[in-house]
């Protein structure tokens, strides 16, 4: 029987008063009860739209068809052949430019709840199936997984299925990528990671923290010490800062400085021994889903007023759907079509107030969003004691600095010959991030995964002959 | 976990620590640091190498007991563990070709000082040192840059070694009696450095500085190390730690440098009160 309800099952919520006061989970899942009634929404449509919309092509109406039959494991089974993160893609995808465009529920009303129904079967799964780890027989080949990202995190689940013994290693102290040091607790519990990187550990991969390669270890080293293969998850962290006056003032941070404070380091803890600023006027320049991040974050550590100061409008705003209404109701302050033109600090050099332009939109530019433009004399001035710049990431040059023969374009990321993670070195793949620039965990994940078995193509290849 | 394999005071509250940590040393050069954290919940801290050992795989650093973290760190001794090492990090001293070299080291900075020094000398060149504490009681490493210096001089604010005065006052009488040198290493608190630059500058001598930021990743990911050199920013951990010093701006890196200050002194006064409660014999 379907449910004809034109409206999503509501996400059950934290209060916005409670919630800006503590770091833990926003979202708090369906109940078995909301996830079948919301199952029950999908029309199981023959040509599966919803299907084309998802990178890694995940058999939507299938695994919820399962939901409304109440066989929450074998839903799990069904989201597991495509993908290896459900439970961090069901609460971080961007849905509503993926799977739930493309839902034919939308055309009158709002999509079926895919992501919401992917997050519960992930979370169903973890609470009650205490997953036997199939010992799987070892081909004794070595492959090593640089990053532990998503996409390094999917490559080795693979790999290791596959039978491969795979080492991880990782540049800073725990493992996760920007699951752990860039999106915060109260959007992605860390103990959600800690569990997707046991499982990895209980098929056997080995992981290397506080190991850089290109510092640490050089690519060539890992094939001296017998890896036959390496993968490259290293992500885009280099931060970019937009060159005006003022960056270099006290109270200026790049988000990845700031959000590294405060989820990876914990610095919102008594016990964390690593310091934050605690400002009371904090502005974020940029609209994607690191500066909501970061804005949410500075609410929590006792912000009174929170900006978002993004040059276009809010169609154009990057981030999240469902994190721009939150953060609405946490009262985040969106100043848009509005662009620094410099910090301004006090005598102290500390931050005082940032200097803005108004803009507005003009022609489409290449990437197709209308080109912002400066309305002339409109400008203004924010008072803020720290200013977070979200700006954007590139990739970091550690590894292809360090080894020959790895080709990169302008940007610095590394140049693969199709989607297999194919690089110009021989038995070098890479994917995610380093590869896109800052893209999706789920086009990470995806990306980890068709290397892995381009991996093991190959090295079934090399040892046929 | 590292294993600490040694751990020696030096001079009041500065120690020397060997670190247990193999990958570290395969490619550790001078002028390059680790970062560290001595147990969960603890802070990341960079430390410059002073020695890497490949035969026993151990790398020593010095450090000195400035705030809560180091307080922790000197707690501890050989047989107990750093919870993280991460390194070599940053690029290291540009040495090769230098025939004669004035380097000077001041307070703790001396422990950065000697690795260079001693690669100097090594590798040929006349190596003619300046390090400066601030009374006699505080000297350390004495005995190491005497073997490795052609010319050593040893200076106390308070002149209690017998030769009072600044690092600055030395290298300048050094530099007006006609000394000349190819490069000037200068490794210190950054007033000193800042000073031993405009020291050198008159006399066109190029003096390169090794720039002790905060940090927190130490691989280019956060920014948080940025330093201005030559109008340009630039983030110490990676495309340092050693820049011009007659290009680096050193009083925003002084301001800088203070942001998280009373931070850290509540943490220190929060170790020592604990420590308070504990009963010592
Ligand atoms: C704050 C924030 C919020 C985000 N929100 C979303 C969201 O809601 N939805 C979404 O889909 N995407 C989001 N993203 C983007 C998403 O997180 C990334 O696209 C994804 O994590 C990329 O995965 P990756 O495996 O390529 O790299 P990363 O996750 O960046 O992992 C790379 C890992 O490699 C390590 N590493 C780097 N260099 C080296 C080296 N030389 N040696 C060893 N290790 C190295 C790094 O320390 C890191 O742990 C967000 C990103 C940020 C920063
Ligand atoms: S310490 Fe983070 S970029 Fe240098």
């Amino acid at each position: 029987m379907i449910n004809l309800s034109l409206k999503k099952n509501e996400m059950p919520l934290q209060d916005p008063k409670e919630r800006i006061n503590n770091f833990d989970e926003v979202s708090l899942g369906y109940s078995l009860e909301q996830a079948i009634d919301e199952a029950k929404r999908c029309l199981a449509c023959k040509h599966k739209p919803c299907v084309k919309g998802c990178p890694v092509e995940i058999d939507i109406p299938r695994f919820i068809q399962k939901i409304t039959q109440g066989e929450i494991e074998e839903a799990y089974q069904i989201i597991g052949e495509s993908s290896s993160l459900p439970s961090v893609c069901g609460r971080v995808c961007p849905q509503e430019t993926q799977c739930e465009e493309l839902c034919v529920r939308a055309i009158k009303g709002e999509s079926v709840a895919i992501g919401r129904l992917e997050r519960f079967v992930a979370d169903y799964h973890h609470n009650n199936k205490h997953l036997l780890i199939e010992h799987v027989q070892s081909n004794n080949h070595k492959i090593a997984v640089v990053g532990s990202g998503p996409s390094g995190i999917s490559c080795a689940y693979d790999l290791a299925q596959l039978g491969y013994k795979v080492t991880m290693f990782e540049a800073l102290h725990i493992p996760g990528g920007v699951l752990v040091y860039g999106i915060p607790e109260f959007r992605l519990p860390k103990e959600i990671v800690r569990t997707e990187i046991k499982t990895l550990q209980d098929l056997g991969v080995e992981i290397e923290t506080n190991v850089i390669i290109g510092k640490t270890l050089s690519i060539e080293d890992l094939f001296e010490d017998g890896f036959e293969a390496v993968f490259i998850g290293t992500g885009a962290g280099l931060p970019k800062f937009m060159n005006i006056p003022g960056e270099m003032l006290n109270g200026v941070y790049s988000a990845n400085e700031f959000l590294t404070r405060v989820n990876l380091m914990k610095a919102y803890h008594q016990s964390s021994a690593t310091p934050i600023q605690m400002a009371k006027r904090v502005a974020v320049i940029g609209g994607g889903n690191v500066a909501v991040d970061a804005a949410r974050c500075a609410k929590r550590l006792g912000a009174e007023e929170v900006s978002i100061v993004y040059r276009r409008s809010m169609k154009e705003l990057p981030a999240r759907l469902e994190e721009i209404e939150h953060a609405e109701e946490e009262g985040i302050i969106f100043k848009l079509l509005t662009n620094p033109v410099q910090i301004i600090g006090d005598e102290k050099g500390y931050v005082q107030s940032i200097e803005c332009v108004q803009m507005e939109l003009g022609e489409p530019d290449s990437s197709g969003r209308r080109r912002p433009l400066i309305k002339k004399d409109s400008n203004f001035i924010i008072e803020v004691e720290s200013v977070i710049m979200a700006i954007g990431t590139t990739p970091n040059p550690l590894i292809t600095s360090t080894t020959k023969g790895l080709d990169t374009n302008s940007s610095g990321c590394i140049i693969t010959k199709d989607d297999s993670g194919k690089t110009s070195r021989e038995m070098v793949f890479a994917g995610g991030d380093v590869v896109t620039g800052a893209a999706t965990v789920i086009l990470a994940m995806g990306a980890g995964r068709k290397s892995a078995h381009a991996i093991d193509m190959k090295i079934r290849s090399l040892n046929q002959k | 976990m590292f294993l600490i394999t040694e751990k020696r005071a030096l001079a009041p509250k500065v120690s020397l620590m060997k670190v247990k940590a193999p990958y570290v040393v395969k490619h550790a050069k001078p002028g390059q640091f680790v970062i560290l954290r001595v147990e969960e919940n603890g802070e990341r801290v960079p430390m410059t190498i002073t020695e890497a050992n490949r035969v026993d795989g151990t790398i020593t650093i010095i450090f000195q007991e400035i705030g809560a973290t180091t307080f922790k760190m000197n707690q501890l001794n050989a047989g107990d563990y750093l919870h993280d090492f991460v390194g070599p990090l940053g690029r290291a001293s540009e040495l090769e070709g230098l025939k004669k070299v004035a380097v000077v080291g001041g307070g703790v900075g001396c422990a950065i000082a000697y690795p260079v020094a001693k690669a100097l000398h090594d590798q040929g060149a006349i190596v003619h040192t300046i390090i400066g504490f601030r009374n006699k009681d505080l000297i350390f490493l004495e005995d190491e840059f005497n073997q490795c210096s052609d010319m050593l001089i040893v200076t106390t604010d308070d002149g209690s070694n017998g030769n009072q005065g600044f690092v600055t006052n030395a290298l300048k009488k050094l530099l007006e009696s006609g000394e000349r040198y190819d490069e000037v290493f200068t490794i210190g608190p950054l007033p000193m450095m800042k000073f031993v630059s405009l020291t050198t500058k008159p006399f066109n001598i190029k003096t390169i500085v090794s720039m002790n930021p905060i940090m927190i990743d130490g691989t280019g990911m956060c920014g948080g190390c940025r330093v201005t050199v030559g109008n340009e920013m630039k983030f110490a951990c990676v495309d340092g730690p050693d820049f011009d010093g007659h290009l680096v701006d050193f009083d925003e890196a002084i301001r800088r440098n203070q942001m998280y200050s009373p931070f850290e002194k509540r943490q220190l006064d929060e170790n020592c009160n604990l420590l308070r409660g504990v009963k010592h014999d």
